[in-house]
This record gives C-alpha cells, structure tokens and sequence, in this order.
C-alpha cells in the first residue's frame, strides 16, 4: 500500500534528487516530514521493487555504445536461444515480443570494435543471423515518468 | 569528457545511491575521494548532459503499468526530426528513438515505448500518436513483450 509519502517520492523525486551532503534530510524539509520517515519510506520503495534504485540516469551512447538487435527464432529454440544471448554480460535487457522477430535484446560496449565482436560471437554462438537497429537519434526528453497513482 | 574517475563514480552509483544519511559520502570512502568530489564531478556530468537526471528510477510494471507497448512506426526521412520531437513529448512516451530501416522486412525508423494500465489505455496511445503524426504515417505495428528475459547489467536509459 503506497501513503502519501510514497507516492510524493515517486512523483517528485525522479529527477532533482539532492546533489547535497544530506539529500535524504533536504528532502524531508521540503516535504515537512523527518529524514528518518523519507529514508525508510525509499528503503520500503526499493525493497518491493516499486523503484529499481535512486541514482543517475545515462542516456544511451554517453558511455561506451550500445545496439538494439531483432532476431527470428523458432519458438522451441527461443528459450535456448535467449539464455545463451542472455549470458553475456554485454546484453542489458533481453524481451520476447509478440512477432515474427521475437527476441530483442540491447548490447551495450566500450567502443564500435566491441560491441561488432559481441554481435559476431552472438551470431555465431546461436546460428541465427541479428538485426542491427543503432539509435541514430534520441527524442526523448527525459523529466521522468508522470505516474497515476491514485487508485492504488 | 569523462575521466577514469567520472568513471567510477557512474559505476559506483548504477546500482542505485546508498539509503543511509549521507550517501555520496558512502561512495566517496568507497573510491577514496571526498563527498564534495563526488558531487561536483556528478554535478558536472548532469551540466554536460553526461548524465540526463538524477532520482528514483520507478518500475513501470510493479507500479500498476503492466500494459507496455513497443510502437514502431514508418515516417518520411525528411520530416523524422521534427515528428520524433513530437512524440517524444507525449507524457506516455518512456523512449523515442530514430534507428534504421532495414528493407524489405522492416519498414519502420520510429520508436516509441508506451505504457498504460489497461490495454484500453495502450490502444488510445497509439491512436494519439496516429493523429499526431497524420499522413506522415506510412506504416505502423506494435509489439508486445510476451516475457522479460533479461533486465541487468549497466543501467542505461535504453
């Protein structure tokens, strides 16, 4: 069950999150509740999951480059197939979609040359040939994710 | 550009800051260096749009936003800039990116993420971004994920 509090942090505080020596306390005065209850209701946030983690967010390509990739599987093989993919530790997210090409996976790498190595070993390692999709233009301009968290 | 130690400080902080009183302080003994370093190189890196925001990062899906959506679309080259822009605003819009065609098979050079909580919810997303984009529209499809199968490692906004 989110109170109130939950739901402030989630909201307010997916970016702006205090550089300061004592963000947590700062945040609690903004809010007029003490550094305990903003610390303890983050800890219940990130125990269940409701946040992944509180930190800095990098757009893609900042650091190291990174692909999006599309394969076409046979649905007796995908399971094989996606651990496989899913073993390396270049590969950050891993999605069986609901298509022809059913398994999209991002692989992401110090530089060109490592991530063309990655590719190729995946190829190879797995027989099925991999759609090649860069990020040739981000759009996204990101101040966080409005979330509708009334009816909870 | 970033140093070994800018580096760090992302490496350190990409399983999430530390929920004790003084967090940066926390990686700073970590990397051997000094809270203030710390934040001032992260103040940095957030100048320099090394980093895009700092904060809670919300699971969509545990928070009620189980109907997500990977909309691609197939817009004219010529106008992909100032119509990926457009999407890209749309407060339902997590991700919106250009990637390449790859001909025949695949048609489409926007991507857009949508969530919602119904499927009701998605489908009106996607009709938004239909009327959006209007005759520029040359082709779309939506795919679904039937299962996550992996979501670790490096932390991007991918």
């Amino acid at each position: 069950m989110l109170t109130t509090l939950h739901k402030q942090l989630l909201n307010d505080y997916q970016h702006d999150f205090p550089l300061s020596a004592r963000p947590y306390r700062d945040i609690a005065d903004a809010l007029g509740v003490t550094e305990a209850e903003v610390l303890s209701a983050f800890t219940e946030l990130n125990d269940n999951n409701f946040i992944s983690r509180i930190g800095p967010v990098i757009p893609p390509n900042h650091i190291g480059v990174s692909a999006l990739l599309a394969m076409s599987v046979p649905e007796q093989q995908l399971q094989t197939v996606a651990d496989k993919i899913s073993a390396y530790p270049e590969v950050n997210h891993n999605y069986e979609r609901e298509h022809r090409l059913n398994l999209w996976f991002v692989v992401i790498a110090a530089d060109a040359e490592h991530l063309r190595a990655v590719i190729e070993a995946i190829e190879l390692d797995t027989s099925y040939p991999a759609m090649l999709l860069p990020m040739l233009d981000d759009f996204f301009i990101d101040l966080g994710f409005k979330l509708e968290l009334n009816h909870d | 550009m970033l140093d070994e130690t800018d580096r760090k400080i992302i490496q350190a902080t990409q399983a999430g800051l530390p929920l004790t009183p003084e967090p940066y302080q926390t990686i700073a003994e970590q990397l051997g260096l000094t809270a203030d370093n710390v934040m001032m190189r992260l103040t940095a890196m957030q100048n320099s749009g090394i980093i895009r925001r700092i904060g809670a990062v919300p699971n969509h899906y545990k928070l009620g936003y189980r109907f997500n959506g990977m909309t691609v679309w197939n817009i004219p080259d010529e106008v992909i800039d100032e119509l990926g822009q457009k999407v890209g605003q749309l407060e339902f819009v997590s991700h919106c990116y250009h990637r390449p065609r790859h001909l025949p098979e695949w048609p489409y050079n926007l991507f857009a993420m949508v969530h919602s909580k119904s499927q009701e919810g998605v489908d009106e997303q996607i009709q938004r971004i239909a009327d959006l984009l209007s005759s520029y529209n040359q082709g779309c499809d939506v795919l679904y994920s039937s299962k996550i199968l992996k979501k670790t490692g490096f932390r991007t906004s991918t």
